[in-house]
């Protein structure tokens, strides 16, 4: 029993090694150090919205979560003393399904320790024209710099309303955002959206201007990665994660323990430094011009 | 009760007591926020086509609809009476209702007829239909390739443009989905 030949799918799945290959050399070139880190974790990511596939042993015993991204064993290497690591892994996410979702997908993470959000923008930039060069996909829009806008001022320029305005509450942000900012995000070249509002912060800390030191780069309305210039402060990142877990438990949501040897890395010292989660599916699209990520892979939910 | 992980193309859903019907759907999720499925959907009543964003997760009421085929027997004042081809169940649709549909009927045409809470709201003719010229021009001998056309009408009112070679009592194949004529059906 063989499935029918599907040259186009092969060519797809060569590119994507080439993806792959790239995105090692580039990492290489820079010394940087390639990591794997566990599939299986104490705690998949407390951030409100995210939802995890829990895993059993053969007794029915919960073992932890599918990691939902390699980003706290990443950030313990750095309080380990790595200065430059990269991971390119298998993250899962439950409940997300659509042209740009899939339950699981490959990530890649990188970290530099001494750093700053800057240094890992310019890598982002970096290594997307790299990687469309090495794979014959290049086209002058993806030149390096890209445009810089913060949260507000794509709230102005796509909404006609800002920042303040809209964060009345989180649903109206993201429902404004989702509609009527995201979709037309980068639409000519691809855009870095900075200065998250500091209720988004997630595991960056906040800048002296008191938003979040959060990046997002968006290409044809597609959100590539999310970069932090990363907290360092143990007591500060235990409040926000008892502040999500209560957020979990207000809205019914499953609530994940605290992965407290992360608390405990960053007790004992995390250096100044900041890191970058980029959606390898996501790219490997976007530089194809395909229609969702599920024409990039060989095997989506849908022809499993 | 449904939710929106039920969303997909088709998928029929009550709106504040108003049937639609979803013609396009997108999962969108912002980085680190709450997930949205924004959707396109049609007005099953009036056909009218929508934007329309759902949280993720949020409950959706199911549209009580059903499709089912049926034959058009007669008209009936200002409606059209049609048999469901299995129950023999009979029921009207009135001329407003059909809108150019009614160009369509001929004694025992199947449609599907579209019903909402057990009461009839559209019908999807066959895509093409034969009907016959009661009216137009006599036609010129041999022309059967110009770009030229003349008015005709058909058997049920309808007027739709033809070729010149066409003339009365011809029967003609008409595409339901644009009104157009396709071809002269050889008789």
């Amino acid at each position: 029993m063989s499935a029918p030949a599907d040259p186009a799918l092969l060519r797809t799945l060569e590119t994507r090694a080439a993806l792959l290959a790239a995105i090692r050399r580039f990492f290489a070139e820079r010394d940087f150090i390639e990591v794997e880190t566990p599939t299986v974790v104490p705690s998949p990511g407390l951030d409100p919205h995210l939802r995890a596939f829990e895993v059993r042993d053969p007794a029915g015993r919960s073992v932890g979560w599918l990691a939902t991204s390699p980003e706290y064993q990443m950030k313990r290497l750095l309080c380990m003393g790595a200065k430059r690591v990269f991971q390119l892994c298998r993250s899962y996410r439950a409940e997300e399904y659509g042209r740009h979702h899939e339950r699981e997908f490959t990530m890649l993470e990188w970290y530099r320790a001494p750093a700053t959000s800057d240094d890992l923008i310019a890598d982002t930039e970096a290594l997307v024209a790299f990687a469309a060069k090495s794979l014959g996909k290049w086209t002058p829009e993806l030149e390096p710099p890209w445009p810089r806008l913060s949260v507000d001022d794509a709230l102005r320029a796509h909404a006609d309303r800002t920042v303040d305005a809209v964060l009345v509450d989180e649903e109206s942000f993201f429902r404004i955002w989702a509609e009527e900012v995201q979709p037309r995000l980068g639409a000519d070249r691809p855009v870095v959206v900075t200065d998250w509002p500091r209720s988004m912060a997630s595991l960056a800390r906040i800048k002296p201007n008191g938003c979040a030191d959060r990046f997002e780069a968006f290409f044809h309305g597609v959100e590539l990665c999310n970069g932090f210039g990363e907290l360092t402060d143990a007591v500060e990142q235990r409040r926000r994660f008892e502040h999500d877990r209560a957020t979990r438990k207000a809205a019914g949501a499953p609530v994940y323990p605290i992965d407290e040897r992360f608390i405990e890395g960053l007790q004992r010292g995390m250096p100044e430094s900041a890191g970058n989660a980029l959606g390898v599916d996501r790219l490997l699209m976007l530089l194809l011009g395909a229609e969702s990520i599920q024409s990039t892979m060989a095997f989506p939910v849908e022809r499993l | 009760m449904a939710d929106t992980s039920d969303i997909k193309k088709g998928f029929k859903m009550l709106l504040d007591g108003v049937p639609y019907a979803v013609v396009d759907h997108q999962f969108v999720k912002p980085g680190k926020g709450q997930a949205f499925i924004r959707t396109r959907i049609k007005n099953m009543m009036t056909g009218a086509v929508i934007d329309r964003t759902f949280k993720s997760g949020e409950k959706l009421e199911k549209a009580d609809t059903e499709e089912r085929t049926m034959q058009y027997l007669y008209p009936e004042g200002e409606a059209r009476v049609f048999m469901d081809t299995q129950s023999y169940e009979q029921l009207s649709l009135s001329n407003e209702q059909l809108g150019d549909n009614v160009n369509y009927l001929l004694d025992g045409t199947e449609v599907d007829v579209m019903l909402f809470e057990g009461r009839p709201i559209d019908v999807t003719p066959p895509t093409f239909v034969e009907l016959e010229v009661t009216e137009t021009e006599p036609g010129f001998k041999g022309d059967t390739s110009s770009n030229t056309t003349k008015p005709a009408t058909l058997e049920t009112g309808l007027q739709v443009n033809v070729p010149l070679f066409v003339n009365a009592g011809d029967k003609l194949k008409i595409d339901t989905r644009t009104g157009e004529y396709v071809e002269r059906v050889k008789g």
